[in-house]
């Protein structure tokens, strides 16, 4: 449980933290929560670590003049949970690592380690954010939806750091749930789904379903929510529609759970996150 | 629960005072092996091997040697020591043949299990170290593995060992096979079932390590070791290992933060970093485990596959027990690893119930896996998980309720001393041994009280209505405890090669402070608390003016270590004897200074009377002072209070109690949740209550951890799927419901103080308790037996093919 050698370099300013990275094999460590126990086991071994862990500027959560909300990248779990107005997301962040891992592990981590299982990339896939990665280039914009292309991998490019994440205002009325079965040792979401929804007159108006720990990345399950767009929301509607949580993904299967168990707790879980969001 | 007091009321003794030793372990002032920082002390890491089987072709070591800080490397043919000790073959050499394979300090010429060390390196830094090992080229012969023990004996199976065919450790047996055979020929009923009892991973808080000294001036040893058993560790790394003489070694354990049974043994670090400090010219050598090294190179748990037939009459009554067992003892034999599955594990298995046939048959079996070896209860709770889910089998097969069968089966209380048939009288060529005490339905019932047993019916309709399976498991356990009678687990017929006695040193200063040493070894028990309790209360004495001194071999009297839940009924006896011993000299010199005779002094408390004259008296710290002087000591006393006794049990003890589990199943997912958990149990006496509920908490989440989440997996090429905390499940607080706890108190006969132990009482209820509540929940599907782990994906599969498939 020691790593191998590397160089260790404190960014002072983000700018100096991109031009670090220009220079090679380097990555990038905030709270270090997810990194520095790969590094520990030696599975990584980056030549050296660029901590931008000081830097203000990327610190906090605050309301955006749209009516949306934007998070920046080293906003612990602990502060996102502490700004947060809304329930679901406090009982995501709740249910992420434990007291220590909150306070050091950063959201703007979590989305860039891109783990399959995590639960913050189905909690913001739910709530329709967007990562702003800054380059010497410049900034750009990169919606969630799309931007987790493997496990452990993104849409950020080896010049880039996450700075951000960014989302316009909720939908009108709209309620969430965050639901998952956590694997008893590790915490890590077998199934995380978080269901955003909203009704107006007697039907679904809006639906997000983000789904973690099932399929390669964390994804939006699309076909729930065209089933569930339009409908009456009702216990069968909803039970419908969950029956697709897994569609289209190759379902993860390890020895705690195997791909048809994990296929159909997808289903029950979305089922349950929707019915819980919808108030029941 | 206990009511905790800061200090004594009026004895100690009996009192649930706060551990002494506490306030040092919570501040992180306490001072474990990682704490020890020596004077030029070096860095030692082993490199394990990453196949399950394999033959080293050759080792290059010559790019590790080169690297920055390092001062050596080894390989196992650079270490001229025996292969580790086996302190205990199935049934000794009375007709039973052992084919032993112990692991030698660095594997030669192939390597049996994945983690199996094959090479060392001693360098400045730890860091130096492991980077120095990436550097070790070996060129490995993988060779095909086989981690099942049924798979292993099969033909054509890997060979693990030439000397053990179909990887054949031993084939031992015990109790009468005709008899046995006939009752269940001709039984009204017989039930079968085949249980797995899963492989578990111990996981003491701390994990293992060693300091090695080679001091060149004094060609002395001194070895710091995370160990239940230093005074044994330094006779069997004498006697067997190193050839170094005996009193040229010196073992010190210092604070050992949790051991669960895994500390006690000879491990292959503890010689190679002896040798490694001689090698280097006797600069200190440290080696400490790390966590996923402690999966692969401590030993695991458990891991039996058994057959069980069970039968008897339709009234209820059982008349016979046959079972056939398996016992997976890994790829080389740990130092004790047969006589558990066999003595501590067959000898009891029919439990707390009068069985008057009762025969096993045990296979000890070689595997491509980490040794198996004692894990806290160590063949009991194998056992009491055989015939716990045996008596449910039978009851639900005969239509009777499981507290009933129960009942009718007991041993009635007025049959003690009981010889049971499966073999605890049976040792050839020593003394048998017996159930000496017990009281079974008074606990029972207080148990199905609390639960409210009747109305469970009702309990489990309201749990349908919540989409839930309600299940309530029982388990009347009995417990082995206090090991044991050196002429019966060191006679022949048992095998295990030692005596198990244990002792103690008292010494009182000019002062009046008590100086108690003890060759007992503790692991988080709190001994520095209780032994305090019983000779403070012995001696008259306040307890804080008593200090209790141990693992240290220069210093403390021999002792055979803290396991077997043996230090308060072994330990402490030996410390009521050196009291006693310490008070009659006491009692003879009060006598002179009082110009009486001896037999007119009474003590009371610390004060030494003559009788009929109670002006007349001297206090115990008077008397300490006056003889440690000696001006005065009368013609043939020796000065000073200095008295050690050693104590050998006459028997075990036998502990007992019921323990219900109430469980729910989420039908739709499969996920159980312990929702109730009660305890009745009767360990005797108590020295201190609220360490005996300590003990059953810690015990009873043990076990229910291997119900519901533990459980060592292996693929099938011999790699630990379960290789760390990530993956293998540990319970944790917030999992588990508060414990309700009671008691029956059966004082034991065979000591002072009617102790019984408890180390081990929680863990060996617990498993068989949930395991019964989860079957129990799933006889709504008709679901008669499932193996553990409970899973929520083994549950929710087991639900659904009961339903037929339909999800």
């Amino acid at each position: 449980m020691i790593p191998a050698a590397f160089d260790y370099r404190r960014a002072t300013s983000i700018d100096d933290a991109l031009a670090a990275l220009a220079g090679g094999d380097a990555k990038v460590i905030a709270g270090g929560m997810s990194l520095l126990p790969l590094m520990k086991l030696r599975l990584a071994q980056p030549s050296m670590l660029i901590d931008i862990g000081r830097l203000e500027e990327l610190k906090g959560s605050r309301a955006t003049a749209d009516g949306g909300w934007e998070v920046g990248a080293l906003t612990t779990y602990t502060e996102a949970l502490e700004a947060t107005e809304l329930d679901f997301t406090r009982e995501c962040i709740l249910g992420i690592g434990d007291v220590q891992v909150r306070n050091r592990g950063t959201v703007g981590g979590s989305i860039s380690h891109a783990d399959p299982a995590s639960d913050l990339p189905a909690l913001l896939l739910a709530l329709d954010y967007s990562a702003v990665l800054r380059s010497t280039r410049g900034d750009r914009t990169v919606p969630l939806d799309g931007f987790f292309e493997g496990a452990f991998q993104t849409g950020i490019a080896p010049d880039e750091i996450l700075v951000k994440l960014v989302r316009g205002p909720l939908a009108a009325s709209a309620k969430g749930s965050y639901l998952k079965m956590a694997h008893p040792a590790s915490g890590y979401s077998i199934v995380g789904v978080c269901a955003v929804v909203a009704s107006s007159g007697g039907a679904v108006s809006h639906a997000r379903i983000g789904i973690t720990g099932v399929g390669e990345v964390a994804y939006r399950a699309k076909a729930v929510e065209s089933a569930l767009l339009g409908s009456d929301g009702s216990p069968s509607a909803v039970a419908a529609a969950a029956a697709h949580a897994a569609d289209g993904q190759t379902v993860n299967s390890d020895i705690y759970a195997d791909r048809d168990y994990r296929s159909k707790m997808a289903e029950v879980y979305t089922r349950r996150a929707i019915d819980a969001a919808l108030g029941r | 629960m206990t009511d905790v007091l800061d200090a004594p009321a009026t004895t100690p003794l009996g009192q649930p005072i706060k551990r002494t030793e506490d306030p040092r372990f919570i501040t992180g002032e306490g001072r474990y092996l990682d704490d020890i920082k020596l004077q030029s002390m070096t860095h030692l890491a082993i490199l394990r091997s990453p196949y399950a089987h394999a033959n080293i072709r050759s080792i290059d070591t010559s790019a590790a040697k080169s690297m920055p800080g390092v001062h050596a490397v080894f390989v196992g043919a650079d270490i001229p020591y025996n292969p580790l000790p086996m302190a205990w073959p199935a049934g000794g050499s009375a007709g039973i043949t052992n084919n032993i394979n112990t692991p030698r300090v660095l594997a030669t010429d192939s390597v049996k299990w994945t983690g199996e060390g094959v090479a060392a390196v001693v360098a400045e830094t730890p860091e130096q170290a492991l980077d120095a090992l990436e550097a070790i080229d070996v060129d490995w012969e993988p060779l095909p593995a086989v981690v099942d023990s049924e798979a292993a004996i099969k033909d054509g199976a890997p060979q693990l060992h030439e000397n053990a065919p179909n990887n054949i450790v031993f084939e031992w047996s015990v109790g009468d096979k005709d008899g046995t055979a006939a009752a269940i020929e001709g039984a009204e009923v017989v039930v079968t079932q085949r249980l797995v009892n899963q492989r578990l991973i111990p996981n003491p808080m701390e994990t293992r390590g060693d300091i090695g000294w080679y001091n060149p001036g004094t060609d002395e040893y001194t070895v710091w070791m995370s160990s239940q058993t230093p005074h044994i560790q330094r006779l069997l790394l004498a006697a067997f290992v190193t050839g170094i003489p005996e009193h040229k070694i010196r073992c010190i354990s210092p604070d050992v933060g949790g051991a669960f049974g895994t500390k006690i043994f000879t491990y292959a670090d503890m010689p190679l970093v002896m040798f490694a400090s001689k090698a280097i010219g006797g600069r200190p050598v440290k080696w400490v485990e790390g966590r996923r090294e402690n999966y692969q190179s401590t030993i695991h748990g458990r891991d039996h596959i058994t057959y069980v037939e069970i039968a008897g009459k339709r009234d209820g009554e059982v008349t016979g027990v046959r079972v056939k067992t398996y016992a997976n003892l890994g790829g080389r034999l740990s130092t004790i690893g047969p006589g558990i599955p066999t003595t501590l594990y067959a000898r009891v298995l029919s439990g707390c119930y009068k069985i008057p046939n009762v025969y096993a048959e045990v296979t000890g079996v070689y595997t491509n896996t980490v040794f198996v070896d004692a894990y806290r209860g160590a063949g009991r709770p194998e056992a009491t998980y055989v015939i716990e889910r045996a008596m449910d089998l039978f009851a639900a097969e005969i239509g009777m309720d499981r507290a009933e069968v129960r009942r009718r089966n007991f041993i009635p209380k007025d049959q003690f001393p009981y010889e049971n048939p499966s073999g605890l009288g049976t040792a050839s060529g020593g003394a048998k041994i017996y159930i000496d005490s017990g009281d079974y339905e008074p606990a029972m019932d207080k148990a199905l009280g609390m639960v409210d047993y009747a109305a469970l019916a009702a309990q489990k309709a309201d749990a349908r209505d919540r989409g839930k399976l309600l299940g309530v498991g029982l388990s009347t356990y009995i417990e082995v405890c206090g090991v044991a009678p050196s002429k019966w687990i060191g006679a022949v017929g048992e095998g295990w090669g030692a005596a198990m006695w244990e002792s103690a040193n008292i010494r009182v200063h000019l002062t009046g402070k008590v100086v108690v040493t003890v060759g007992t070894q503790p692991q988080g028990q709190g001994h520095e608390t209780t032994y305090a309790q019983v000779v403070a209360a012995e001696l008259g004495v306040p307890m804080e003016d008593v200090i209790v001194q141990h693992s240290d071999t220069l210093g403390t009297p021999f002792g055979y270590g803290s396991y077997g839940s043996r230090t308060s009924s072994v330990g402490m006896t030996a410390a009521i004897k050196a009291a006693d011993k310490i008070k009659d000299k006491a009692r003879r010199y009060a006598a002179h200074m009082l110009e009486a005779s001896p037999d007119d002094i009474e003590i009371d408390g610390a004060e030494y009377r003559v009788k009929g004259s109670p002006d007349r008296k001297k206090t115990f710290q008077e008397i300490a002072f006056a003889l440690d002087l000696a001006f005065d000591a009368p013609e043939g006393m020796e000065p000073y209070l200095d008295e050690t006794a050693y104590y050998d049990t006459p028997n075990c003890t036998w502990p007992f109690g019921t323990h219900i589990a109430t469980v729910e199943i989420d039908e739709e997912t499969g996920v159980v949740d312990l929702v109730r958990y009660v305890a009745v149990d009767d360990v005797g006496n108590k020295i201190n209550p609220m360490i005996v509920d300590g003990q059953l908490h810690g015990g009873i989440a043990q076990g229910v951890g291997q119900a519901l989440w533990e459980g060592a997996v292996y693929s099938d090429d011999g790699q630990l799927l379960t290789g760390s905390m990530m993956d293998y499940v540990l319970p944790r607080a917030a999992m588990l419901p508060n414990f309700e706890l009671d008691q029956t108190v059966t004082p034991s006969p065979v000591n002072p103080l009617g102790v019984k132990g408890v180390g081990e009482a929680g863990a060996i209820a617990s498993t068989a308790a949930v395991a019964n509540a989860v079957v129990d929940a799933l006889s709504a599907y008709g679901i008669r037996h499932l193996d553990m782990p409970y899973t929520p994906q083994k549950l929710w599969s087991a639900i659904q093919s009961a339903k037929g498939g339909q999800a």
